[in-house]
């Protein structure tokens, strides 16, 4: 096997000392879409925010296409100056959209492409009304934010995100802040995204998501990883893990 | 009577000129550096915090025109001398300086994180973070309260005719001197004060409303 493309050993994290990451190993291919699922408090969102250094970790190993993006090679914490970049080439589409309220949609992707990517603006704006158009928001380039509904608002931070070209797309449970009824049109793009090839880790509660796109799932709970393989297997097997099972039967319960 | 007063307008006049000078002044300075001091508390080490925070604590916790006074009279028996003009400038700016300081502190902390959070995420510097992501949003809350410190400053600036600079106060109080009718004087004093501070808020007014653009 070729290296994988993220790289996850050992990783350890801790709020206090409440150690919410006791230590996690991950592999995630090029190209591939992992899905990470487990009841809340289980650190899946803590391990995203890890990755592109939202969170700092305490031990063990992120690499991202061979870098280690939380150190350099002295293990001495990388300055904000030097994490800029690294972060630039990690996508991340946030639970509750994080949009740039007083920038239109066409700005929020702009501004990314411009000041960290240093594209013309002329160049940015067609990158970007290209994002905005394939998430199926041609006719709401100039809207602000607030303009639009909460599917709307999460496909404008997607195209953000991925306007950037990133090596990898970080998903923080984007539908969960969502009406029912829009979060068919989110999953929809994510799942155009996964079928051109982008390497993804999504956090997820949408259990039919995580067996239709995801090529794996990671189950995890109390910070460590519990269970780990192809989807359906995993969702096939699941009675053979107590937690699992239980983690499983009450997402049931709730839909 | 009309004749006198009309005579004593271009005395007043000068008075009303020092006030807006010293308010200016006052205003201009402690608009940079209380927003530097309000990133600092927000964003600094605490060895950068840590001393704004004591500095703005102290500061706001000292009657102003004991700081005039310190300044004025205290500093200079340990060599520090700027003269009453500079010196009276300075104390009102570095007492301004601590307010502004809170309000830029609150306008910034009163930007959700997850602004932070998606500056990061697209790589952003801190600096272009600030340029493009907070102050733009933070400038909005910033605006009301500022403004209120603007015309604070300006009535405050009264206290340097205690210093013996001939501000409008001072002016008026001279004028009172030789006529001995405070009230009309007074009154007068009173209605151009208020005409900055009422030509302020309207500004403020007019400002705050180009800035609304951000719904939330």
């Amino acid at each position: 096997m070729t290296q994988p493309l993220v790289q996850i050993r050992g990783l350890k994290k801790s709020f206090g000392t409440l150690r919410v990451l006791d230590g996690v190993d991950l592999d995630v291919a090029k190209g591939e879409a992992v899905c990470v699922i487990g009841p809340s408090g289980s650190g899946k969102t803590t391990l995203l925010r890890c990755i592109n250094l939202l969170e700092p970790y305490d031990d063990g190993s992120i690499r991202v296409d061979g870098v280690e993006v939380g150190y350099d090679d002295n293990r001495k914490r990388r300055s904000e100056r030097a994490l800029a970049p690294i972060r630039a080439d990690i996508g991340m589409v946030f639970q509750l959209f994080n949009l740039f309220p007083h920038l239109s949609a066409l700005e929020n992707v702009m501004l990314g492409l411009t000041k960290v990517r240093g594209i013309s603006k002329a160049e940015a704006k067609d990158r970007a009304t290209q994002w905005l158009t394939r998430v199926g928001l041609a006719d709401k380039l100039q809207n602000l934010p607030s303009q639009l509904s909460g599917g709307q608002q999460q496909r404008v931070g997607i195209a953000r995100a991925v306007a950037m070209e990133p090596k990898v797309l970080l998903l923080d449970e984007i539908t969960s802040a969502l009406d029912p009824e829009l979060v068919g049109e989110v999953l929809q793009v994510v799942q155009g995204l996964a079928r051109d090839g982008m390497t993804m880790i999504v956090v997820t509660h949408e259990m039919t998501f995580a067996r239709d796109v995801g090529s794996r799932i990671v189950f995890m709970d109390e910070g460590r990883v519990i269970v780990e393989g192809a989807s359906r297997e995993v969702l096939a097997n699941a009675a053979s893990n107590e937690r699992l099972k239980t983690f499983l039967a009450r997402i049931e319960m709730k839909h | 009577m009309i004749q006198f007063l009309i005579n004593t307008l271009p005395f007043l006049w000068q008075g009303l000129l020092v006030t807006l000078a010293v308010s200016g002044l006052v205003v201009a300075s402690s608009l940079v550096s209380g927003v530097l001091f309000g990133v600092g508390l927000v964003y600094g080490r605490w060895w950068i915090a840590w001393p704004i925070r004591v500095y703005s604590d102290i500061l706001r916790g000292t009657p102003l025109i004991v700081l005039i006074f310190l300044i004025i009279y205290g500093l200079p028996l340990v060599g520090i001398d700027f003269g009453n003009y500079a010196s009276a400038v300075i104390a009102l700016a570095a007492f301004k300086t601590a307010h502004v300081a809170e309000i830029a502190r609150g306008a910034i902390q009163s930007i959700h994180f997850g602004q932070t959070d998606a500056g990061k995420a697209i790589g952003l510097t801190f600096r272009q973070r600030l340029q493009y992501v907070i102050m733009p949003q933070a400038v909005r809350r910033f605006l009301p309260p500022w403004i209120n410190a603007v015309a604070d400053a300006v009535k405050g600036s009264a206290l340097v005719s205690l210093a013996g600079i001939v501000d409008l106060t001072l002016a008026t109080q001279q004028v009172i001197g030789r006529t001995y009718d405070p009230l009309p004087m007074y009154l007068l004093a009173a209605a151009m004060y208020f005409a900055i501070n009422y030509s302020l808020s309207m500004a403020s007014r007019r400002l705050e409303s180009r800035f609304a653009y951000v719904r939330e």
